[in-house]
């Protein structure tokens, strides 16, 4: 019996070993949304660089775009945004931001301090829109076509890899399309 | 030409490392001096040829060799000297190679310092932690070749290294760290070995003890360099964040400061064995998990390394090999005979026994609150992550709980404490820490149930290491030669006891009592941080090597006194298209003042954050004087006359041979 126990905790790594595989299986970052095939949700929201002026779903209207869901507290964030910037300066990419649950100063402080890949910033600081897009958390970023319709959902950093395999493919078919 | 020796000498390494663990085990186990005998030069080549690959990649950077694709990810010739070999492990391959050359320095330390155990012992331990080599050897063979070329279109210059990693803090931290992970697999090792040829005896906890204790002030030091390097580069003033992967460096440090405590036991009372050798298990494990945290991919966090599948696979493959064959061994070979109580319900061995208690549920903690979202995922409950305030709510009681216990353990005695003496003896210095926690929450102004607590705990573990150590220093012969008699080991726990207390009592008081504001200036603009006036005196700009940057100029001043001029900068580095916030610090023992530039928000007004920060250098000081005590305690010269107690040693199956020896608190 007392022999029996000392197996303890090799059942317990054992349990813990079967999450972790399972975790490595799976791209941690695949989620489906609900959305995809449907209109971006409505929404009347202040823009980030200018609180006079409010946006709406029209601002997805005419262009294929990524909309990028981000936070100065959001450690991902920080470490997705170099990627961002190569996609807005080297090939192009229309990214609008969604400032998500963050303050106007602090995603100012994190723009003046990474440099801003964005065309447009919305500003969402209760996480209306974020809750009608069904984010997680931040980073999320969903391809979005020119008739304003979500095409994809990325949860997770983008990165060179995730752009080349996987939203690029998306965004030429969502060109294609159009 | 030179990258390819570099990989030949790994292979020869890694060929090096299946003879480590294979021969001198075979000669263990059939009783062959003449195998055993291979133990000592298996060891020492294994190093050289990765001693010799190393100097291979670090001279590719040296010399801006961007052929090589590790370089051209991770250096650029603009970068001065320093950081090139600093970029040497700034990446995946190159940070991993870093890894086995300690590992493989470790081992051949074991090598040239264990002449004195005798020759099975060795050569076992040599062995198990040449099984370790073959698994990283393969590793980095198989899946991260440092020294994979681009041809035929060599690149001109390289991508640069990350300005973020640019730092002195860069070049020291990775480092100090992984000489703590791999350290913590010669305690491994000779655990393996005791539960191979069954003798978990005292002998093998004496063994145990320096190698532990120094694989853990390694560690501690390197915590303490990332959480440092946080604070000032990362620009806004955080000193721990809970990330996963700052968890993952945390978990093997819990489980091997408990490890470290139950090895003092097994040693002197020859008892906990069964637990301790678990522990030495468990903590290589949670080194090994917090690797494969690192490099999987599984968790997103600040410092993980790209995500690769293959990767990932490979090191859980080497974590479960590892975990399930030491954890089987375990079950079939650790000891279950009970030996009869021979420590009293209140006792030193059972005041230890709650520090592990407390330790290992501390651990538990940290390993949920980070395996947590990875288990959610799996059971398709949905995605989510826990924040500071899951760990700040559960950690802190655990912490000032073991402060409370560690405060009334130094009194306690082994075998039987009488509890009347224990009570009486405790009152004293429980008086005088509450006068002196009330005494610091009048010098901060503000009573809060939390900032009592922490403050208490640090006060009292102070308290009662300085009135153990008077006690113990009363001699006839006088003060400073009572003081001179007590050994290095006790030093050591002294030095390790205060400098937890410093770091509980930094990190009490800065989250309570530290300010915070960001603000809107312009030139010519003061503000209040506490006490501290900060005049926003200018903007200007400056050109730096690889970088242009916004200049600030501040005056703060105390009492209308000038204090200091601090500047703060944002920097742009135009080849990796980033920019950088340079926070500047007003550092001093009790306070920080901390500037750091935000945004431009119109022509001449910016963004600013500034912040007060109380005592917040106790918590890397402290981590210092820790370490410190560490290094001091394996300097004992009871580990330098390893001669004289081998004809102990050899004896040391009868534990209360061992147990007969001196305690430490022999002087009271």
């Amino acid at each position: 019996m007392k022999r029996l126990t000392l197996f303890l905790p090799l059942v317990l790594a054992l349990a813990v070993g079967l999450f972790l595989a399972a975790g490595i299986g799976k791209d941690p970052t695949e989620l489906e949304s609900a959305l995809i095939g449907k209109p971006v949700p409505e929404f009347s929201l202040e823009n980030l660089r200018e609180p006079d002026q409010t946006l709406d779903q029209s601002l997805f209207h005419g262009q294929v775009s990524l909309l990028n869901v981000w936070a100065e507290w959001c450690p991902a964030c920080w470490d997705e945004h170099e990627d961002l910037m190569w996609l807005a300066n080297e090939k192009g990419v229309r990214i609008i931001g969604l400032n998500y649950k963050d303050q106007r100063e602090n995603a100012f402080r994190f723009l003046g301090r990474l440099g801003d890949p964005y065309q447009t910033i919305i500003f969402d600081p209760r996480g209306s829109l974020g809750f009608d897009l069904g984010v997680y958390g931040a980073p999320e970023t969903f391809v979005i076509d020119a008739e304003g319709i979500v095409r994809y959902r990325h949860v997770g950093v983008v990165n060179e890899r995730v752009w080349e395999e996987i939203l690029l493919p998306v965004i030429n078919r969502a060109e294609g399309n159009s | 030409m030179y990258p390819e020796l570099g990989q030949l000498a790994l292979i020869i390494a890694l060929l090096l490392a299946v003879l480590l663990s294979v021969v001198p085990l075979a000669g263990a186990l059939t009783g062959r001096d003449s195998l055993q005998a291979f133990a000592r030069p298996l060891s020492t080549g294994m190093f050289v040829f990765t001693a010799l690959s190393f100097a291979v990649l670090t001279h590719a950077f040296m010399v801006d060799d961007f052929s090589v694709a590790y370089v051209a990810n991770n250096s650029n010739s603009m970068l001065p000297w320093y950081y090139k070999f600093s970029a040497v492990w700034g990446g995946h391959e190159g940070s991993l190679l870093l890894w086995i050359l300690m590992l493989a320095g470790w081992t051949l330390a074991v090598a040239v310092f264990s002449r004195k155990l005798p020759s099975v012992m060795v050569s076992q331990v040599l062995s198990v932690l040449g099984m370790i080599c073959v698994g990283f050897f393969l590793f980095i063979v198989i899946t991260s070749n440092p020294f994979e070329r681009i041809l035929p279109n060599i690149p001109a210059d390289g991508r640069d290294l990350n300005p973020l990693l640019q730092d002195i803090g860069l070049i020291l931290h990775p480092p100090m760290l992984y000489m703590g992970y791999v350290g913590f697999s010669v305690a491994f090792a000779f655990a393996i070995a005791a539960l191979i040829n069954g003798k978990l005896d005292a002998a093998w906890a004496r063994w145990s003890r320096p190698w532990t204790t120094v694989a853990w002030s390694f560690l501690t030091i390197g915590i303490a360099l990332g959480s440092w390097w946080a604070y000032y580069e990362l620009g806004w003033g955080g000193w721990w964040f809970w990330d996963p992967v700052e968890n993952a460096s945390l978990l093997p440090w819990l489980s091997g400061t408990a490890l470290m405590h139950s090895l003092a036991v097994t040693e002197k009372r020859g008892v906990f064995k069964s637990w301790t050798v678990l522990l030495a298990i468990v903590t290589f494990s949670l080194s090994l998990l917090g690797a494969f945290l690192v490099r999987s991919g599984v968790l997103t966090s600040v410092h993980s390394f790209a995500a690769d599948p293959e990767r990932g696979s490979f090191l859980l493959a080497l974590l479960g090999i590892t975990v399930v064959a030491s954890l089987v061994l375990y079950a079939f070979r650790a000891p279950v005979v009970h030996v009869r109580a021979r420590y009293d319900s209140l006792s030193r061995e059972i005041f230890l026994l709650l520090n592990n208690v407390l330790l290992v549920a501390a651990t538990l903690l940290v390993a949920i609150g980070t395996l947590y979202p990875l288990v959610l995922d799996y059971l398709n409950m949905g995605k989510l992550s826990i924040g500071e305030p899951f760990f700040n709510a559960t950690f802190s009681p655990l912490a000032v709980a073991a402060g409370l216990l560690l405060g009334a353990g130094i009194f306690s005695r082994w075998k039987k404490t009488d509890g009347g003496w224990l009570a009486r003896k405790l009152l004293w210095p429980l008086a005088v820490s509450v006068v002196a926690t009330t005494a610091v929450m009048l010098i901060y102004g503000s009573f809060a149930p939390w900032a009592f607590a922490g403050v208490f705990a640090a006060v009292w573990i102070t308290v009662a290491t300085a009135w153990d150590l008077w006690d113990k220093s009363s001699s006839r012969r006088g003060r400073l030669h009572g003081l001179k008699r007590q050994s290095r080991s006790y030093y050591g726990m002294v030095s390790g006891h205060l400098g937890l207390a410093m770091v509980i009592a930094g990190a009490t008081v800065v989250s309570n009592y530290g300010i915070e504001r960001d603000v809107r200036m312009v030139p010519g603009d003061s503000v209040m941080v506490g006490d501290y006036q900060v005049v926003f005196k200018s903007i200007g700009d400056r050109r730096g090597a690889n970088f242009t940057a916004e200049y600030g100029s501040f005056d703060v001043f105390l009492d209308g006194k000038h204090v200091s001029e601090l500047h703060p900068e944002k920097r742009h580095y135009p080849v990796g298209m980033s920019v950088m916030t340079e926070a500047d610090i007003d550092g001093g023992l009790f306070r920080d003042v901390f500037i750091a530039i935000g945004e431009r928000i119109t022509d001449d007004a910016w963004a600013i954050r500034l912040q007060y920060k109380p005592l917040v250098r106790w918590l890397w000081l402290g981590s210092l004087v820790m370490a410190i005590g560490g290094f001091l305690a394996i300097s004992d010269k009871r580990y330098r006359i390893r001669a004289h107690s081998e004809a102990k040693v050899a004896s040391a199956g009868n534990e209360e041979d061992v147990v007969g020896g001196k305690p430490a608190e022999a002087g009271t």
